[in-house]
């Protein structure tokens, strides 16, 4: 039985659940995941069949471990789903996902949900992923639970940061005061490439050639590294993630870990191609030692270091920035020009609300209390300098979208994307853009709305990103706007616009509705298999359609109740 | 365009933009429950971050320190008590920090709620030495254990200082496989020692 885990401190009472306790001779078994969606999400079970079926079937395994005689469910189409992929896998000894796929082609709207159908091919990568990223949602809510106050520092966190956007332009001009009384040098950018130019022209006044940089998902966001190696400069990743992710040339696929989605013998095989280490010594102590090696003397040469900032603060013209490896602070200190990316949403008005959000954000994103280093950059030292440039890149324009605005309170923690099943087994690089996973797919289509039109699908709409948001972003609820917006904007593909018109039809109109499943366990009954299963019903590609019950419920309502009432004199 | 006109474009833009003004919160007295033992829970917290904490007293603390690490041959201090081979300022060049192998350093604060210690760049002198030495030694007055990050956050440094930083155990990763492994760039290891400040 269901239940949602993810609030803290919140009782939960089933009544299906207590009813059922009170027949004799019923036991009720507990199982793994037990909050975890089957899968089905209406529409989502065809749209987006290959996630849907994976998360069906995962959730028939953990139920299937615990050996019951019965599956009970108080909704139909969950049970439908699950018997669809019971039915299936009677049939398949092997791995149901067995075909060859393209990936998207870039100018065309990404194409997430093929783009997870290829990942799940590969089943070694979705399971280790799938496990690996549970593991961090259960570890944020055991560290949620440590903490009383949790519920009320994520009303605090959400309030503040509404207080701050709301206020927004104050607290920008009260930051580049505070700054540059400082010593900080401030800089204003519209969008990406302003942004880029800014970084270069420092760089080349100073006649520097090479960059180490930590992570910062803005700078991915402007595409930084490219704009700076077209112009000769060599960037080094300091992060350990993000240095691997560059060396094999591909985006990061999370925002926390941005090589979470490989192997320790991907990194082992990498590493042993760039750097010539030991291919089959898969330790990760090993391969962190390997980078510490290589990337130390770039650290040590280097005349100019970047960072991000998870937050600014006002009142003080601090610069926070959270890491666990130390390399933010390696590269801001050792050489003497430092340079902060930060988008204008990051301000908090001082150090009392910081402190909320930095009780929130390790424990949101891996569980641990804190990160090991967490940073308050103010200043230069003597004889260095520090540069920090406000990038907009559309923050402004998406703080005047009534539905919208609220997505610019994330702080980055990533747990909407540790909890959510689509993500979980699509993999972040499916997604295709620079943010991921339910942030991604309400933050995207801000930048392009015809490139990321496809995103807003890649969801089951479960809520549980939203339970999870230490700064309460209402995040499903935007993923249900954008849809509406991809709906007014004509960007919904055919097949899927389809889908919808089909099941508003049949939903919303009694008579449709009982048509069809009369109609529908008849034609079951009667059709060949190759009607059933072909490439117009998608639902067959993964899963088995149910077999039909020899009566609609409504045949039945109107056989005995109706009867029954009569002889109640009803 | 210039930078001012880019800020102004900017405001504007945010200005024209920003929803109708929501008010600040109050934010609460957040205690922990007073009969909860500071040092224990500080030295909970270093140790689930991989830190070490040395409660007992230590009447040579170079002695300790060679004991401790017998491989050192260049050690920082930055602190009275301990003599070390150079002290902070001798390095001229802050990337120098790299050769040494051990600092010594005394936080003025620690964090009973995350096993934490602040250290800035009055105590560090040279920042890098708690980033490029391979180990950390950081010596705090139990009596300067607080509750939590509220109480840390209200800290004069935080305000005032060009750096201060909350270090929770060695610099660590989880980036290759999940799988967390100390260190990745920063410090080996870090080491706690529990002491008053010397009259």
């Amino acid at each position: 039985m269901a239940s949602m885990t993810e609030l803290v401190h919140d009782p939960v009472f089933s009544k299906p659940k207590a009813l059922l306790s009170g027949v004799r001779g019923v036991q009720i078994v507990d199982f793994d995941r037990i909050d975890e969606c089957c899968g089905f999400g209406g529409t989502f079970s065809v749209t987006e069949e290959a996630v849907a079926a994976k998360m069906g079937y995962d959730k028939l395994a953990f139920m299937q471990k615990a050996s019951p005689d019965c599956i009970v469910s108080s909704d139909m189409s969950c049970l439908m789903h699950l018997q669809g992929c019971a039915l299936r896998q009677k049939q398949d000894s092997i791995s149901p996902y067995r075909r060859d796929l393209e990936r998207s082609i870039t100018m065309s709207p990404v194409n997430q949900a093929r783009n997870a159908e290829a990942f799940l091919e590969d089943t070694v990568h979705e399971e280790r992923l799938d496990k690996l990223l549970w593991l961090l949602r259960m570890r944020r809510d055991a560290a949620a639970r440590q903490v009383p106050e949790w519920e009320e520092l994520r009303t605090l966190a959400s309030d503040i940061k509404e207080h701050t956007l709301t206020n927004l332009s104050d607290y920008l001009i009260e930051f580049e005061a505070q700054a540059t009384a400082n010593g900080v040098t401030v800089h204003w950018a519209r969008d990406a490439h302003e942004h880029n130019q800014i970084v270069c022209d420092l760089l080349a006044e100073r006649q520097i050639s090479t960059l180490v940089k930590s992570k910062s998902m803005l700078t991915e966001e402007c595409e930084l590294r490219p704009f700076l190696e077209t112009r000769n400069i060599r960037v080094t990743e300091t992060d350990l993630g993000e240095r691997i992710q560059q060396l094999d040339d591909q985006p990061p696929s999370h925002i926390v870990g941005p090589s979470i989605h490989k192997t320790t013998k991907d990194v082992a095989n990498l590493f042993a191609k760039k750097y010539g280490s030991d291919p089959n010594n898969e330790d990760a102590a090993y391969l962190a030692g390997v980078m510490r090696e290589n990337t130390r003397p770039e650290i040590l040469n280097a005349r100019a270091g970047m960072t991000g900032a998870n937050f600014l603060i006002a009142d003080t013209g601090g610069v926070i920035v959270a890491t666990n490896e130390g390399n933010a602070e390696l590269s801001a200190h050792t050489p003497s020009l430092h340079i902060v990316s930060a988008g204008i949403e990051k301000l908090v008005p001082n150090m009392e609300s910081l402190a909320v959000f930095i009780r929130l954000l390790a424990r949101s994103a891996t569980g641990e209390a804190i990160t090991q280093y967490t940073s308050t950059f103010r200043g230069p030292r003597e004889g260095a300098a520090m540069h920090v440039i406000l990038v907009d890149n559309g923050r402004s324009s998406r703080l005047g979208m009534e539905r919208f605005w609220h997505s610019l309170k994330c702080i980055r923690c990533a747990a909407c994307m540790n909890t959510c099943p689509v993500y979980r087994r699509s993999g972040g690089l499916s997604y295709g853009s620079t943010y991921m996973g339910p942030i991604g797919i309400i933050m995207m289509p801000t930048f392009d709305v015809r490139k990321y039109s496809e995103l807003p699908f890649a969801s089951i709409l479960n809520g549980s990103c939203t339970n999870v948001c230490p700064v309460k972003i209402d995040i499903h609820e935007q993923i249900y706007g954008w849809r509406e917006v991809m709906e007014e904007k004509g960007q919904i593909q055919t097949v899927k616009k389809q889908a919808m018109k089909i099941a508003d039809k049949v939903l919303s109109n009694p008579t449709l509705y009982q048509i069809a499943t009369t109609s529908m366990s008849t034609a079951l009954d009667v059709l060949p298999h190759f009607a059933i299963y072909n490439r117009l019903n998608a639902w067959g590609k993964h899963r088995d359609v149910p077999e039909a019950a020899s009566e609609t419920f409504h045949e039945w309502y109107n056989n005995h109740r109706l009867k029954a009432n009569e002889v109640l004199g009803l | 365009m210039s930078n001012d006109q880019v800020r102004n474009t900017i405001l504007d833009s945010v200005r024209k933009n920003q929803p109708t003004s929501r008010s600040m919160p109050q934010i609460p007295y957040f205690g922990i429950d007073d009969t909860k033992d500071l040092v224990e829970l500080f030295t909970q917290g270093v140790m689930r971050m991989a830190g070490a904490v040395i409660q007992d007293a230590i009447p040579d603390l170079d002695d300790f320190v060679h004991h401790r690490f017998p491989d050192a041959k260049v050690i920082c201090s930055a602190v009275p008590e301990c003599k070390g081979a150079i002290r902070p300022k001798e390095l001229t060049h802050w990337p120098e920090a790299s050769k040494t192998d051990v600092s010594i350093v005394r936080s003025p604060l620690g964090v009973a709620e995350t096993g934490s210690v602040l250290l800035s760049d009055v105590e560090l002198q040279i920042n890098t030495i708690a980033f490029l030495s391979h180990d950390l030694v950081v010596l705090l007055d139990p009596d300067q254990i607080v509750q939590n990050i509220h109480n840390a956050y209200q800290h004069p440094y935080f305000k005032a200082r060009p750096y201060s930083l909350l270090m929770t155990g060695p610099s660590g990763s989880g980036d290759i496989g999940g799988i967390t492994v100390h260190p990745a760039q920063g410090v080996k290891t870090l080491t706690i020692v529990l002491a008053g400040v010397p009259h």
